[in-house]
């Protein structure tokens, strides 16, 4: 008596599973899938070099301007390797900054101060900070990792570029150190493109909305915007980022990621 | 003067004609003001401002594959006061050429080691340039051969340094000097070779997740003289002595989270001394204090030297508060503010920096020094009146 009732109770949860999997995916679950597609979709582009210039302006409209480069290697099973280097404003010209991120674990960091030739290892705690005084946060341009949020997905809508239709999901940081509660995502359907973010401050009040237009393809294959605009709601302040001269697969190695490098880097 | 100006003008043009129109071109124009509260104690001293300018261009070029580069760093300094504090240095004037996981370094070049802040203890290539500024930061350009080996195991890097430089001193007319002038020129030295000693020096350097540690051996001339009372025409005064020496160094930094915890250790064999020295503490930083994005670093730091006072740095039971403030806003406005307590002769050193940009070229800063001693014996207590205030304004291009 008691084995049978048993057995059926296996029965009747291995019957639950299945229908659950097939049927009644969770939202949690098919944010996660679509984060997973997204990061699949993107990788294999083994290391990129891009020029990236940005235009911050206050809310009364006064502007400043940055310029840097970017060289990055693609490593399999762990963040990416990134070596920036700064052109503009000329007082922090030839400064660079060597970074290894992890999904999980602290990042870490390397700054190169040519006036004194010292490098300097630095806090990567500080990942809601301003990067160079834009609206953009350091985790604002560090690379995607599936391990980094928990997902929701919400609907699917109309892309902002009215043509494609997204997904639209919330992600919400691991790290606890994060500047942001969550952040609300439009991935289109097809590519798996981030066409909007916007993000919720530690109170959760919109904080900041971030969009990425006219995307090109590189190597028949990987989408890159070529501009991205954020704009601050709380502070009424923006920063206009374009990026130019895109390169991929340019035989960078991890002998072009190390302190030597950083200390040469120009 | 003319001399190192015009070598710096030959190297230039020498330079163009290799490299053609490939040069890159940077650096900056600065002038500084600085004001003393106080007349000077000693003679020549007499005046309450002093007018500087500066130059430091930087010409750069790299072969298609970036294999090959030159950097051509020349300074200069006029100074409206002291001669000696007049000068032109070449900084940088090298060769690097870049294999796989090695890369050869050729030529005047500078080199920092250390992580502390408020002293550089084990940094040992670069002489110091001790009239640019006290915190021994500007460095003259060294001459040197260095091999830098890259393995999983951290990076070996190989010098030979080919002549040393004899430390700048304040002139008679310079303010922060010591009571009686340092007269360069006659120099003295263990070594039979003098200046043209060979010194050598190996260091490895790894990261280890959170902790950065080098350590490395020198042998040579050591970079800090001892001074030695002599009569000049009848009047005392100081001249430089150049010991050879050996020293093991160590600097280490562990980053968790939002501390850093540093320490710098070395050990010197001279013909006076054997002995230990160390500089260490800890940076902790609150990140976006009361909900800005400005960070405020809390800085402290304990410097101990095993001669005690008979030290030849002015560090030998020393402790150091400090603050520095960054408000990560478009100018990127910064301040620094620290404090030196000397635990022997209870005398202090305040130091202030701040500084922000202006517009997409200029930057302006204003730094502060305020020493106070009472006991004839500290070091400090010549520089007691020699506090001083100044603004820079710096054109970088």
């Amino acid at each position: 008596m008691l084995r049978n009732n048993h057995s059926k109770v296996i029965l009747l949860m291995a019957l639950c599973l299945s229908a659950s999997q097939v049927m009644a995916e969770t939202a949690e679950e098919k944010g996660l899938r679509i984060a997973k597609a997204a990061k699949a979709r993107d990788q294999g582009w083994q290391s990129s070099q891009a020029d990236m210039a940005m235009i911050l302006r206050n809310s009364e409209g006064q502007e400043s301007r940055r310029a840097l480069r970017i060289k990055t290697l693609e490593i399999q099973n762990d963040g990416d390797k990134s070596l920036t280097i700064f052109d503009h404003p000329a007082d922090v010209k030839g400064t660079a900054f060597l970074s290894f991120s992890h999904p999980i674990e602290a990042d870490e960091q390397w700054l190169y101060l040519p006036a004194l030739k010292r490098v300097k290892r630095i806090a990567s705690r500080n990942k809601s900070g301003p990067f160079m005084g834009s609206e953009f946060a350091y985790e604002d341009l560090a690379s995607f990792e599936v391990e980094k949020y928990r997902y929701r997905y919400l609907r699917d809508e109309n892309c902002p570029e009215q043509t494609l239709e997204c997904y639209v999901a919330e992600y919400y940081p691991n790290d606890p150190n994060s500047g942001y509660t969550r952040q609300i995502v439009w991935l289109d359907k097809t590519e798996y493109r981030p066409w909007k973010i916007e993000f919720y401050d530690r109170k959760d009040a919109l904080l900041k909305t971030l969009t990425h237009h006219d995307y090109k393809q590189y190597l028949n294959h990987y989408w890159r915007p070529d501009s991205m605009l954020m704009e601050n709601h709380q502070t009424g302040k923006s920063t206009e980022l374009t990026w130019e001269n895109y390169r991929f697969q340019s035989g960078l190695t991890e002998d072009d990621f190390n302190q030597n490098s950083l200390k040469r880097a120009r | 003067m003319l001399k190192p100006l015009l070598s710096v003008l030959t190297c230039t043009s020498l330079l163009w004609s290799i490299t053609g129109q490939a040069v890159s071109l940077s650096g900056s124009i600065a002038g500084e003001l600085r004001y003393y509260p106080d007349q000077g104690l000693y003679t020549d001293q007499d005046y309450q401002t002093g007018l500087s300018l500066s130059a430091q261009p930087e010409f750069y070029w790299a072969s298609e594959s970036g294999n090959d580069s030159l950097l051509f760093t020349p300074f200069i300094r006029l100074d409206q006061w002291d001669a000696e504090r007049s000068h032109a240095d070449i900084r940088d004037l090298s060769w690097i050429h870049v294999g796989d996981d090695w890369e050869l370094r050729t030529g005047i070049r500078r080199v920092f080691w250390g992580v502390t802040e408020f002293q550089h203890l084990v940094d040992v290539i670069n002489q110091t340039d001790a009239v640019e500024d006290l915190d021994g930061e500007d460095k003259l350009g060294q001459p040197m051969l260095n091999l830098s080996l890259v393995n999983d195991w951290g990076i070996v890097d190989l010098f030979l340094l080919t002549g040393f430089r004899e430390r700048t001193f304040a002139g008679s007319e310079g303010r922060l000097r010591p009571a009686l002038p340092v007269i360069e020129k006659r120099a003295e030295y263990e070594s039979a070779a003098e200046e043209k000693h060979l010194d050598t020096a190996l260091r490895w350097s790894n990261s280890y997740d959170l902790v950065d540690l080098g350590l490395y051996w020198f042998h040579g001339t050591q970079r800090d003289p001892e001074l030695q009372l002599t009569l000049e025409e009848g009047v005392p005064v100081l001249t430089p002595y150049y010991p050879q020496m050996d020293q093991f160094g160590l600097d280490l930094q562990a980053t968790l989270d939002s501390w850093l915890w540093k320490l710098e250790l070395l050990y010197r064999d001279s013909r006076a001394d054997d002995f230990w020295a160390l500089q260490g503490g800890f940076e902790y930083t609150l990140y976006g204090i009361a909900d800005s994005a400005a960070d405020l670093g809390l800085l402290m730091e304990y410097g101990w030297d095993q001669r005690g006072t008979r030290a030849s740095s002015t560090f030998q039971r020393d402790l150091f508060v400090g603050a520095r403030l960054a408000l990560n806003d478009a100018a990127s406005s910064e301040l620094l503010f620290g404090v030196g307590h000397d635990l022997d002769y209870q005398s202090q050193s305040v130091v202030f920096e701040a500084s922000r940009r202006l517009g997409g070229y200029w930057r302006i800063s204003l730094d502060g020094r305020f020493f106070s001693a009472d006991e004839p014996v500290d070091p400090l207590y010549q520089l007691r009146r020699d506090d001083h205030l100044q603004l820079t304004l710096e054109r970088y291009f």
